[in-house]
């Protein structure tokens, strides 16, 4: 099941982070998950939030660039080894994993969102391999 | 259609012995009227007789712009203030203010001088005409609204600073032309777009002057609001806007020639460079009363043509600016005109026709900085992505200049759009 993910371009400038942050708590938009990727010039902030149609709206409003893009989030089992037999899965039918950042841990399973080259193809080849993947909805 | 076909369609031939005429009898009233010039030519020997034609125009002083602050305010009119019927001043933001003054007829000339190019860009009396330059002391706001009064069109007089105000006019009224500055008309384009209101307007011809632009810029603007553009020059020192405008074939601007006698000299050695070669621009002025002046160095960099236009006037024609001799940037020891940074940009899809030029110094190396917005469809998530449209940028950056940039992606809407001048290019170095 195919999940949209917010990401907010940000200016490596003090204060920048917290003015996203203040514009999602202002409309109330609730953060699941998010990750920052930086680089000396700028960062890229990637959320999972629980509406992100309005979260991108609000956030464009206030003069930010965002996106919404096509992710996966994956429920496997919270032992050793089971990222990487996911991983073996992926790398077999040549994909390529472009980022993936972990969501939450819950018991005996961990939650990851993983970005592919071919979100679609990937898909497909979880629900073949039967590699649970879950709705925003559900976390 | 041509506003004065005598005056801007006769032979090359009638025309310099036009132009002869008046520039030998525009000597003999500077000479007898401004102390300044009567001074510069005693200190040359030369005296208004030595003047038998326009091949003589080299024998004659420049002036520059100095020489009109130095004669600050009134120094070097040529006639009593009371024959002064309005006076302008330039922006002043290479020092102290420079006026300029105008008699009746000096007006009725400048009007006329607009109402041509106005013509030229297809504004007629059916148009209904925004005037988007400030009103004012500046020469863009009167001098525009005068043309397009002259030759008929209602005049929407808006000046600049309420974009808003504009836009909801241009819709409620039908308006079919705007003069403005070219980043203005950008600016306007983009409050239209985001608005939804491109297919509300019934605009057809825009006429932008007041700041150099490129042609790739004017083609943008056209296709974006589905117009026509047309460049007009002009210079409060000289006149105002309407010194020049280009016809529908864009083939460089047609100078009203009969008023100011335009040369293309040499940087250098102030000689005459042949046609379709750089070099400053020179007008001396043949008709002006209140403030005439000799051989006014522009500092503006272009060409001349004299080959016919397939418009029908005659009149030679200056070719799209390549800078000011002043806004000329050495980087590394290369030259640099911002303008080459903009036809750059404007190529490239992703990113938005807005830039900033950032020079420093650095352990006593020049470092050239580009800042860019990335146009919203365009927008990546992927740091990858990112990088690669910096790396492109960068690499047209340097087929463009022959220089390494380095590219900072900025937020959306944080570069400047401006209601005036665009400012583009901040220097930090001390070079002087």
């Amino acid at each position: 099941m195919i999940s949209k993910q917010l990401s907010v371009f940000v200016e490596n400038r003090k204060g920048r982070l917290e003015e996203v942050l203040n514009v999602l708590k202002e409309n109330g938009i609730n953060i699941l998950s998010l990750s920052l990727a930086d680089t000396t010039e700028y960062g890229l902030l990637r959320l999972i939030v629980n509406d992100c149609n309005k979260g991108k709206e609000a956030l464009t409003k206030s003069g930010f660039s965002t996106l919404l893009s096509d992710i996966l989030i994956i429920k496997i089992s919270n032992i050793s080894g089971s990222l990487d037999e996911t991983l073996k899965v992926l790398s077999k039918n040549d994909i390529s994993v472009e980022y993936m950042y972990g969501l939450s841990v819950d018991g005996t399973k961990a939650s990851i969102v993983i970005k592919t080259n071919d979100i679609l193809k990937t898909d497909g080849i979880f629900t073949a391999n039967k590699i649970e993947t879950i709705g925003i909805e559900e976390i | 259609m041509i506003w004065n076909e005598t005056k801007e369609c006769m032979s090359r031939d009638e025309m310099s012995s036009l132009q002869s005429k008046r520039l030998v009898k525009m000597v003999d009233y500077v000479y007898h009227n401004v102390e300044f010039y009567r001074k510069k030519m005693q200190s040359m020997g030369l005296l208004p007789s030595d003047i038998k034609g326009i091949e003589d125009l080299n024998k004659l002083p420049f002036t520059t712009k100095d020489d009109l602050r130095d004669n600050y305010p009134f120094g070097l009119f040529a006639v009593p203030q009371s024959e002064i019927v309005r006076v302008h001043a330039s922006s002043g933001t290479t020092g102290k203010a420079t006026v300029v003054g105008y008699t009746r007829k000096d007006l009725d000339v400048w009007a006329e001088c607009v109402a041509r190019c106005f013509t030229m860009a297809g504004v007629t009396r059916n148009d209904i005409m925004q005037i988007a330059y400030g009103y004012g002391l500046f020469t863009g706001g009167l001098g525009a609204h005068d043309g397009a009064q002259k030759i008929g069109a209602t005049v929407v007089p808006m000046s600049t600073g309420n974009s808003q105000k504009l836009i909801t006019m241009m819709v409620d009224f039908g308006v079919t032309a705007l003069a403005c500055t070219p980043s203005y008309l950008l600016h306007i384009s983009e409050i239209l777009e985001q608005q939804g209101l491109l297919d509300k307007i019934k605009l057809r011809t825009a006429v932008c002057g007041a700041e150099p632009w490129t042609d790739e810029m004017r083609k943008e603007l056209e296709k974006r609001l589905h117009i026509t553009a047309h460049d007009i020059y002009g210079l409060s020192e000289v006149m105002g806007p309407g010194v020049a405008c280009d016809c529908e074939y864009h083939n460089g601007l047609h100078v009203n020639e009969d008023h100011f006698l335009p040369e293309v000299l040499d940087s250098k050695t102030f000689k005459p460079v042949k046609e379709g070669e750089l070099g400053e621009l020179v007008f001396t002025t043949l008709t002006k009363e209140g403030l005439p002046l000799l051989r006014y160095r522009t500092k503006d960099i272009t060409s001349m043509y004299t080959s016919p236009c397939p418009c029908g006037r005659t009149n030679v024609r200056i070719g799209k600016f390549k800078g000011r001799v002043d806004d000329m940037l050495i980087i590394r020891g290369v030259n640099v005109f911002p303008s080459q940074v903009e036809v750059a940009l404007i190529g490239i899809p992703e990113v938005k026709p807005y830039y900033m030029i950032i020079v420093d110094r650095v352990n006593n190396l020049d470092t050239l900085e580009i800042q860019i917005e990335v146009d919203e469809k365009y927008y990546m998530d992927e740091i990858k992505g990112i990088e690669t449209l910096t790396k492109k940028v960068a690499h047209v950056i340097n087929q463009a200049l022959g220089l390494n940039a380095k590219i900072t992606i900025v937020q959306p809407n944080t570069l400047k759009r401006s209601d005036g001048k665009a400012v583009h290019v901040i220097d930090h170095r001390k070079l002087f």
